[in-house]
């Protein structure tokens, strides 16, 4: 039953994978596309029979983009598993409580200094996160309480500050507009593996963290004072989970923009699939999120082929009905 | 655990007062547990028994005062070191539904478990033994959403029980349970009191429960210590008449001689 949900997640995510390097303006037969990566492998070597820019396609464009968007999805779903079991609400999203607002804000208040080095994006990012998470959770919070509705009033206040803010930037750096306005509607601004080597050291450490910290997730699903009574050091766990959380939300941001939804929607599904055990949906939650990017990020680009659109116009597409949905269902459920 | 352990003191209160912002909850309260000994906590609503359990399990801080567990400050455990000695049951609330309910009765071993959250053969063990005391193994696989709040509030104590402490709180244990269930509770913790020496801390509202179960009594009114000794002179008729504000009678049971008290209807 474990294993099973794990290989059923990872199959879609092999498959997906395989698809979004193969399809696009240009389709690549699977065979061909296989081939051409193997022959990269050094014990591998297959002879040409097919047109000299399809390795440039694939090597430069398809592969690169498609692991970057596999672990942005990976990466917002896993947060937004660990956010919603943190918060103990069901609707705790990067992109809902505004931490992946605040994190593009961080990422483009560094771009706006043209001279500024690409490394230092996902630093603004993750600062930007920070602080967001923190205003968010000070203003949502009502005693000892986090109630629903504060946070995603809270966050969707801060957020949209900080995409005014974000803005603002954009409109006084001009020469950047335009990457901007794609990084805003959550599509990728910079093509080729350089994105892919900066962000990838934080997704890793954001997402293992996130990983081991399944545990004490489960434990703070009874409540913060039963946590500390079976001995858990609530506090210390809280900040390390942000953390995590908010390192893996800006590392995914700081290249791909702000995308809504991945991470409500898939810990969701996950959830009412295999349960509420927190060991097992933050890592099924970070597979099965890269499988949804990708899905997603596909169809962003074949729809309108050879026109791509920004793949977060094609997850709010999806996702804001699948939220209005969790929204009007009153009543709590089990697998919550 | 010697029998020289037996008598000393493992809880003692000092003078503690505890408020809720501006709201004084506990007013200079004294008093301590030994070792082997229930001590019934009971009070009108409001009196500061819940307060009192939160301000030892380390959830609430003293405002003034203080509380020495094993003659340590409560302030300076960690809750891990804190968890290892003292043990709470909650009053049962919808929490964690979507566990079940062993994953539940494990979490008991929340310090022993690690980071990863994998539990040991002696980790097992302990819950299965709990379960079993508390008649919920056959619940084993049902989620907590799904079971009766009295069934909630068994899992609740195998999570303790599990924890496998020398100390215990309990706030109200024997709420949403039926009669039978209330007695088998009480009893496994007379008998676990026997057993293990353990030190017993209860809050409860059934004045003849906690006459017939603890070793003595202390009467909470107000978030201050009325009376504290055995229940035949904590449960006095002017006691209770004056702090519950209600007219009741008491007598001795003719074969058992505990002491019961009845209200006037």
């Amino acid at each position: 039953m474990k294993k099973r949900s794990f290989l059923i997640v990872s199959g879609m995510l092999v498959i997906a994978f395989v698809l979004s390097i193969a399809l696009g303006a240009v389709t690549i037969p699977l065979g061909s596309a296989l081939r051409i990566l193997l022959g990269k492998l050094p014990w591998f070597e297959f002879s040409g029979i097919w047109p000299e820019y399809f390795e440039t396609i694939l090597w430069e464009i398809r592969l690169p983009h498609t692991i970057l968007v596999a672990l942005t999805g990976a990466a917002l779903a896993g947060s937004g598993a660990a956010f919603q079991g943190l918060f103990r609400n069901p609707l705790a999203d990067p992109y809902l409580i505004g931490v992946a607002s605040g994190a593009g804000l961080g990422a483009i208040a560094i771009m706006s200094f043209s001279q500024a080095d690409k490394y230092l994006i996902p630093v603004g990012a993750f600062l930007g996160a920070l602080g967001t998470i923190y205003a968010v959770y000070t203003l949502a919070k009502v005693g000892r309480m986090v109630p629903l509705t504060t946070l995603i009033l809270a966050g969707v206040a801060i957020g949209s500050f900080t995409a005014a803010l974000t803005s603002f930037l954009m409109l006084v750096s001009d020469q950047m507009i335009l990457q901007a306005m794609s990084f805003l509607l959550g599509g990728s601004t910079v093509a080729g593996w350089e994105p892919l080597k900066i962000a990838f050291p934080y997704l890793l450490i954001g997402m293992t963290l996130l990983v081991f910290s399944g545990h004490s997730l489960n434990v703070l699903q009874f409540g913060e004072e039963q946590a500390q009574q079976l001995g858990l050091d609530v506090e210390k766990i809280k900040v390390f989970i942000i953390v995590a959380a908010s390192l893996t939300t800006a590392a995914a941001v700081s290249f791909s923009g702000v995308i809504g939804f991945v991470g409500l929607v898939v810990p969701h599904v996950i959830r009412m699939i295999w349960g509420g055990n927190y060991k097992r949906l933050i890592p099924l939650s970070i597979l099965g999120g890269g499988f949804t990017l990708l899905i997603s990020d596909l169809a962003a680009r074949i729809v309108m082929a050879p026109r791509s659109l920004p793949v977060g116009i094609v997850t709010a597409l999806v996702g804001a009905p699948f939220f209005l949905w969790i929204l009007r269902r009153a009543k709590r459920e089990v697998f919550w | 655990m010697s029998a020289k352990n037996q008598g000393t003191t493992v809880l003692d209160i000092r003078s503690l007062s505890a408020a809720y912002g501006e709201v004084t909850a506990l007013n200079k309260v004294s008093l301590s547990v030994k070792r082997g000994e229930i001590l019934g906590l009971i009070g009108p609503n409001g009196a500061g028994k819940s307060t009192l359990i939160r301000v030892l399990s380390g959830i609430l801080k003293a405002k003034t005062g203080e509380v020495l567990l094993n003659n340590l400050n409560i302030t300076s455990y960690t809750p891990s070191q804190r968890a290892r000695v003292l043990a709470v049951v909650p009053q049962a609330r919808q929490l964690g539904g979507a566990f079940s309910v062993e994953q539940a009765v494990l979490l008991g071993r929340t310090v022993y478990l690690g980071f990863l959250g994998k539990p040991s053969k002696l980790d097992l063990e302990k819950t299965y033994w709990a379960m079993e005391q508390t008649a919920v193994t056959h619940l084993s696989g049902r989620k907590l959403a799904e079971i009766s709040g009295g069934e909630q509030q068994r899992v609740l104590l195998a999570r303790a029980l599990a924890q496998d402490t020398p100390v215990m709180l309990l706030d109200e244990p024997t709420n949403h349970l039926d009669l039978r269930y209330q007695v088998n509770l009480l009893s496994l913790l007379k008998s676990l009191v026997k057993k293990q020496n353990l030190t017993v801390l209860m809050a409860m509202h059934d004045l003849n429960q906690v006459s017939g179960t603890a070793d003595r009594v202390a009467l909470l009114v107000d978030g201050c210590l009325h009376s504290i000794g055995k229940p035949e002179d904590v449960l006095t008729p002017e006691n209770i008449n004056q702090t519950y504000q209600t007219e009741v009678e008491s007598f001795n049971h003719p074969r058992t001689g505990k002491h019961y008290i009845f209200p006037m209807m």
